[in-house]
């Protein structure tokens, strides 16, 4: 069974996220992380994989740097990679990420794509569903659990009043939330391990394709004045008594 | 005046509050027409049109509801060839945003998710980073295709035609080749849908356990409030995950939020800072949700929010 997993690498959530005041994109200089909520993807294609002897590929789609999201998939036990790099792709919004991540994974033989539920900078959570269109492949997004046996996959996709139970067969596309599982650390072993997998580069001439046009754009944009500091009282007693005094204030009972 | 299609929120023709916003944000940029997808049609029909639907297109095969997102996408991207709308316009609900994101891909047009806002020009303010940026973006391809979080705007009536119409659609393979074989309810029935409510009271590791939460629902009660809870709350399974608040759970926006016994960790604050007002309870002085507190106290929530419950409740009379 060939798994790919796609991992994006996002600006480090505890610096915060900024946006470029010239090209209004978010800058992606500084150091950045793995998503945090594709380790979740990586750790349940790993889990797959070994219940099937699968192997798993981490691809991704960013510049240069985003390597690094790759090569921390192969130090969780990933076994090879392929990085989509290209200048033309910078500031590419969800249609034309869905447009190249799609042209990256087609023929490649894949029975299971695994996608995290959301980014934590672009915050859409639509890649998966978007990639699954393209790919004319069945959407089994938002799983707490995925089973897999042979080529039957099913889920439970979380929904408002629980969950759906969804199946199909490979090859298909999973987007997994963060209750499914705890991620693994990489080990020692892991990390000498990565150094040797093979990652491969792809560029948007490679694909065949042209840069996919970005679909919307950023007119402008402002910081929030922080909130107005609040009154923060001490519980003397008293303490529910003086909310419901905050409420009828402000009209809300 | 330029159509723009509105996607139906509701539970078996019972119109969630979300639409009638969304209908009321039609309205300033254009003539809405609802699509209503299910059964059901005949009960919404009233409310679509009380709150400005010139046309309601209904699409109510059973097979439309055997397969999650794509058969609605489907149903749009028909409904888009054919009456070539403006725009369109649907609930920013983890399932709306999948169902826009596929339907922009059919139409080849661009798509803004979490929208707080439409201007007449069609450009969208969105709150991003944790509601620390406003930003405007505008959809330069093809038919713009926006959701728009819940409680963006005030529901207002003016009476539109709404003319009914059926819509058939034949599903392809792609949008079949996934089915739902069960549903399972987890619910807890009978409170407001956290994403829609103008009232959240939530709880987090404060509360110390599932018992805790009866003191987190009793005031939610007493004001009419949903129940929210923080990641702490839901991992221990205090409360069921539907109603985890933050990155990773709901974003909700209501009128008053409520945060008991939560720290209030970057994740948390992600779900629930663009809220009106913030009321926090924290025996922790330090604790970082103080931060947003419109209003503060610093105690044990297990003295002040039963007070508060009381007191709402007198008043309320
Ligand atoms: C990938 C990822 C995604 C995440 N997504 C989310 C998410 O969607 N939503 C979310 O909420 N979190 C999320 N988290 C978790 C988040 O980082 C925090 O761990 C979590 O929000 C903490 O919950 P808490 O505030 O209830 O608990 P704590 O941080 O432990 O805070 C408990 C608070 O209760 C107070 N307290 C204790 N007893 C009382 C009492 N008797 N009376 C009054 N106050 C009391 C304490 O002073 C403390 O401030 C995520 C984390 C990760 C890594
Ligand atoms: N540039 C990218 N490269 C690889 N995977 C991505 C990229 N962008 C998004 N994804 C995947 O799509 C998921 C949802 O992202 P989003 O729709 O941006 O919230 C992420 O969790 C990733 O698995």
């Amino acid at each position: 069974m060939k798994i790919a997993v796609c991992v994006k690498q996002v600006p480090d959530t505890g610096a915060g996220i900024t946006l470029d005041p010239n090209d209004k994109t978010v800058n992606r200089e500084g150091e950045g992380e793995l998503n945090s909520l594709d380790e979740y993807a990586v750790e349940e294609a790993l889990k797959i994989a070994e219940a099937n002897s699968g192997e798993v590929v981490a691809v991704t789609m960013g510049p240069d740097q985003a390597v690094d999201a790759v090569r921390k998939a192969l130090q969780m036990g990933a076994d090879s990679g392929i990085h989509l790099s290209d200048e033309s792709l910078k500031g590419s919004c969800a249609v034309a990420t869905s447009a190249a991540l799609a042209k990256l994974l087609e023929g490649r033989g894949f029975d299971l794509i695994v996608f995290g539920s959301e980014s934590t900078d672009a915050r859409m959570s639509v890649v998966p569903a978007m990639v699954a269109e393209r790919l004319g492949l069945p959407q089994l997004t938002y799983a707490n659990n995925v089973e897999v046996a042979g080529s039957d996959v099913k889920i439970h996709r979380v929904t408002d009043y629980g969950y759906d139970e969804v199946s199909a067969s490979t090859p298909a596309v999973i987007s997994v939330v963060e209750k499914i599982n705890e991620p693994r650390y990489p080990s020692f072993k892991g990390i000498m391990a990565a150094k040797k997998k093979p990652v491969e580069t792809v560029t948007v001439a490679d694909l065949g394709i042209e840069a996919p046009a970005a679909t919307s754009t950023v007119e402008s944009f402002e910081d929030v004045p922080p909130r107005a500091a609040g009154t923060i009282v001490t519980d003397e007693g008293d303490g529910g008594v003086k909310i419901a005094d905050y409420l009828s204030t402000q009209k809300l009972i | 005046m330029a159509e723009i299609l509105v996607l139906v929120e509701h539970t078996d023709g019972s119109v969630k509050k979300v639409t009638t916003e969304l209908l009321t944000l039609a309205r300033s940029i254009g003539e809405p027409s609802a699509v209503f997808i299910g059964s059901g049609a005949d009960e919404a029909a009233a409310t679509l049109a009380e709150y400005g639907a010139e046309n309601i297109y209904v699409a109510d095969a059973e097979e439309l509801s055997n397969h999650p997102v794509a058969p609605a996408a489907e149903v749009l991207a028909q409904l888009v060839s054919e009456k070539s709308p403006a725009a369109v316009l649907i609930a920013s609900t983890a399932e709306g945003k999948e169902v826009a994101g596929r339907l922009a891909v059919k139409i080849d047009s661009g798509l803004i998710t979490d929208a707080i806002g439409v201007n007449s020009d069609l450009s969208a303010t969105q709150s991003i980073f944790g509601g620390t940026v406003t930003v405007t973006s505008k959809v330069s391809t093809g038919t713009p295709v926006i959701t728009v979080r819940p409680n963006s705007a005030a529901p207002e009536a003016a009476a539109g035609a709404g003319n009914r119409s059926d819509v058939s659609v034949s599903l392809s393979q792609g949008a079949t080749n996934a089915t739902i074989t069960n549903r399972v309810e987890e619910k807890k029935g009978g409170r407001p849908d956290l994403a829609e409510a103008a009232i959240v009271v939530s709880g987090g590791r404060g509360v110390g356990g599932a018992e805790g939460f009866e003191v987190i629902e009793k005031l939610a009660d007493s004001l009419g409030a949903a129940v929210g809870a923080s990641r702490a709350a839901t991992d221990a399974g205090w409360y069921p995950h539907q109603f985890q608040v933050g990155q990773t759970g709901k974003t909700v926006s209501p009128q008053l939020y409520i945060a008991n016994g939560i720290s209030g960790a970057i994740q948390h604050r992600a779900g629930m800072q663009t809220s009106k007002r913030i009321v926090v309870v924290n025996k922790d002085p330090e604790a970082p949700i103080f931060e947003l507190a419109d209003y503060g106290v610093v105690g044990d929530l297990f003295e002040v929010v039963p007070q508060l419950t009381e007191e709402v409740t007198k008043r309320k009379g």
